[in-house]
């Protein structure tokens, strides 16, 4: 049999303190996220928060939290009860909020109050932030930092943002430092320092000027004077934060479908996070179809079935065990066997996607495509049963997606 | 209304993994076929497009991939060199020294500039119709709105200067519904879903362009009519299927579970496209494509999704 690594994930949930849950979009990462969130806590125990990005109202509503906000909520214990689990931990969740994150950031970093107040008036202040440096990633480390600096947690899964570019992600922190750093911001907010243009910088006024107006250029450079102010700390931090990403305690799971595209993009994902020397702790695939169509003696079993739908004995038993006219069981008889081909030349293409993804990352778990959107605790049970395979949650599976 | 192909300027939008590029690429298949001059360009440069018509990569100067369809990639570096050098005429450019860093720190720091210049480049080749129609393999969901809407955001912010006499002209090709539409794919799941209807409330409230079409991408197929199914589901009891395990074997009821699961997926999927058709402005067309079981990718796929792309020739 397969080697399904359960175990394994079941071990990095029990010794890692914070999981990146990254991918492309489309592959189920927030669902991945929380049903990892979900098994750890129920069977790992400790107290577990999965913060996530943008979940879908239906999954709150079904964790029994109503809606989810930037402070962290507990899932009442009842709910995993009433999913037939005893909850040995307890399960926290919390949405990620950019513009709450960012004036956060400020608050931290202003020198003074007055100053604190100017930048978080400043009209330009949402729409800089909201635009620059792929905030949004640099927002999401910064958040699983600050959580796990907190000390209240035991451990943290973060789903990640949908990003342009999966390595955004990972060059976040880094860019943050170096924007600070960055001579450029420094040439810009020189006329407001000394007042002197320097050699090197004037032609990039020049053309500054006549393409953007100096106005806008004003605007923009006395933002940044306010926001250089705050350098020091934002820089310290970055760093702290790029830290995090090659910590012992972090580890990266990356999510994917079988699918052309997101395959390919996991796979790079998979290389760079080795290339960097960061911990990539396991890759999940998601939405497989189940191995036991690939079996050879299902394929026969359908080609004999397509073979028998012209035998009048068989429909005449089939017609009388179930009341239906012969023609109609003929027919749906005939579907079932020539569709099942479709379904094992995707099976198959799957089955050769994942051998090329286990070349490249050592771990991989495999979550088989359910009958309809997971939205409940017991369906993220479900699914949080494939990735550890506690053995404990009942699993409302037909019993061959496990075979 | 304007059929999609007799358009100058198509953004292809959605959410991340539904699609975006195969029907960006399919869709200038078609226009090609109808004997139209075809540019594609990629905005955020994954090198999906360059998979997707098999070539080894594509870059911001367009590629003739076959005749009449060309490839580009966005890079907003090379739009502002040929800004620079189509409307400034300094020779200054080549003085600016290290423009990339420049660059970046401007375009970081001002909102829109990126997009400003990337959204001009493409109004750029539709006025100057060195195409018949630019398609554009655009930004995700969750970008798009910024982008298409850069002219006016830059308009409110920029008072004066080059920029600002730009976005005129821009504004008047992006508004016009005869000339510009936006496509928004989607797949019949919750996120995809939802994602959806929300970006097209968002573009018809906060911007003039025309949302022409939404393209529900992968739609399984219906297996079996409403009668069938009853037929379905009585084979699947236990007498049934001991009687079809004595004929194919045991394995048998795992066909039958493969074609419950199919199944259900399809039952939820018809769900999620009434709640689509429920939630989208019902003037908005919509278009379903099937679930293809070919080999995903490339040029074959390409095709594949053009054949079954109906009515789009207007």
């Amino acid at each position: 049999m397969a080697r399904t690594g359960r175990r394994e994930m079941a071990e990095l949930l029990s010794a890692k303190e914070m999981i990146v849950v990254c991918g492309s979009g489309g592959t189920g990462k927030t669902t991945i996220a929380a049903a990892l969130g979900a098994q750890a806590a129920a069977v790992v125990g400790g107290r577990v928060l999965v913060l996530t990005v943008d979940p879908a109202r239906r999954l709150a509503t079904a964790l029994g939290i109503g809606s989810f906000g930037n402070t962290a909520v507990r899932v009442p214990p009842q709910a995993f009860v009433e999913a037939g689990l005893e909850c040995r931990g307890e399960l926290w969740v919390a949405m990620l909020d950019t513009k709450a994150g960012w004036d956060e950031l400020i608050r931290r970093h202003a020198p003074d109050a007055q100053l604190r107040d100017t930048v978080l008036a400043n009209p330009l202040y949402r729409n800089i932030t909201g635009r620059f440096v792929n905030s949004h990633d640099y927002l999401a480390m910064e958040q699983l930092y600050d959580l796990h600096a907190s000390g209240q947690y035991d451990l943290v899964v973060i789903d990640t943002p949908p990003s342009r570019n999966a390595l955004d992600l990972l060059d976040a922190p880094g860019r943050m430092r170096e924007f600070f750093g960055s001579r450029l911001l420094k040439w810009l907010t020189v006329p407001y320092r000394s007042r002197l243009f320097t050699m090197a910088s004037k032609p990039f006024y020049q053309v500054a000027d006549r393409i953007l107006g100096s106005r806008f250029l004003h605007d923009i450079a006395e933002f940044f004077v306010l926001f250089q102010t705050m350098e020091a700390g934002f820089v310290a931090r970055a760093k702290e934060v790029e830290r995090l990403l090659t910590d012992d305690g972090t580890s990266f799971i990356v999510v994917s479908t079988l699918e052309a595209a997101p395959a390919r993009e996991a796979r790079y994902l998979a290389e760079e996070l080795q290339r960097r020397r960061m911990p990539l702790g396991a890759l999940v695939l998601n939405r497989t179809l189940p191995a036991a169509v690939r079996q050879p003696a299902v394929a026969k079993a359908a080609g004999t079935l397509a073979a028998a739908t012209g035998d009048p004995q068989l429909l005449a038993e089939l017609g009388a065990a179930t009341g239906c006219d012969v023609a109609s069981v003929q027919h749906v008889l005939a579907e079932v066997a020539a569709r099942f081909r479709d379904v094992t030349v995707v099976a198959g293409r799957e089955a050769e996607r994942r051998r090329e993804l286990e070349a490249v990352v050592q771990l991989t778990v495999v979550v088989p495509t359910m009958a309809g959107d997971v939205h409940d605790l017991p369906g993220l049970l479900a699914i949080g049963e494939h990735l550890l395979g506690s053995g404990k949650a009942s699993s409302p599976l037909p019993a061959w997606h496990t075979s | 209304m304007t059929g999609l192909l007799d358009r100058q300027l198509l953004f292809v939008s959605g959410k991340g993994g539904t699609g975006k590029t195969s029907v960006a690429a399919a869709l200038a298949e078609l226009a090609v076929r109808q004997g139209l001059r075809t540019l594609v360009c990629e905005m955020d440069a994954k090198g999906a497009l360059a998979a997707t018509f098999e070539v080894r990569e594509l870059s911001f100067q367009p590629t003739e991939v076959q005749p009449g369809l060309f490839g580009m990639v966005m890079n907003t570096e090379d739009s502002l060199k040929e800004y620079l050098r189509l409307f400034i005429r300094i020779p200054l450019v080549g003085r600016i020294g290290p423009l990339a860093r420049t660059f970046d720190f401007v375009a970081d720091a001002a909102p829109g500039v990126k997009e400003i210049l990337a959204i001009g480049k493409l109004c750029h080749e539709v006025r100057e119709r060195h195409y018949d129609l630019v398609i554009v393999d655009a930004e995700a969901s969750g970008h798009i709105v910024a982008q298409i809407d850069a002219p006016r955001a830059i308009r409110e912010l920029v008072q004066v200067g080059m920029v600002r006499d730009q976005t005129d002209w821009m504004l008047d090709i992006l508004g016009d519904h005869t000339r510009t539409g936006l496509v928004v794919v989607t797949t019949p799941e919750e996120m995809p879903v939802i994602e959806t209807i929300e970006l097209v409330d968002k573009v018809q409230a906060t911007t003039d362009v025309d949302v022409a079409a939404v393209i529900a991408n992968r739609v399984l197929p219906q297996w079996f009519s409403a009668q069938d199914r009853e037929v379905f589901q009585a084979l699947l009891a236990p007498v049934p299927q001991a009687t079809l395990a004595g004929v194919a074997g045991p394995k048998v009821a795992t066909v039958f579970q493969a074609a419950s699961l199919a199944q259900a997926r399809r039952d939820v999927a018809v769900d999620y496209l009434q709640r689509l058709r429920d939630g989208v402005d019902p003037a908005v067309p919509m278009v379903l494509l099937p679930e293809l079981f070919a080999r995903a990718g490339g040029r074959r796929v390409v095709s594949l999704v053009a054949d079954a792309l109906p009515g789009l020739e207007g």
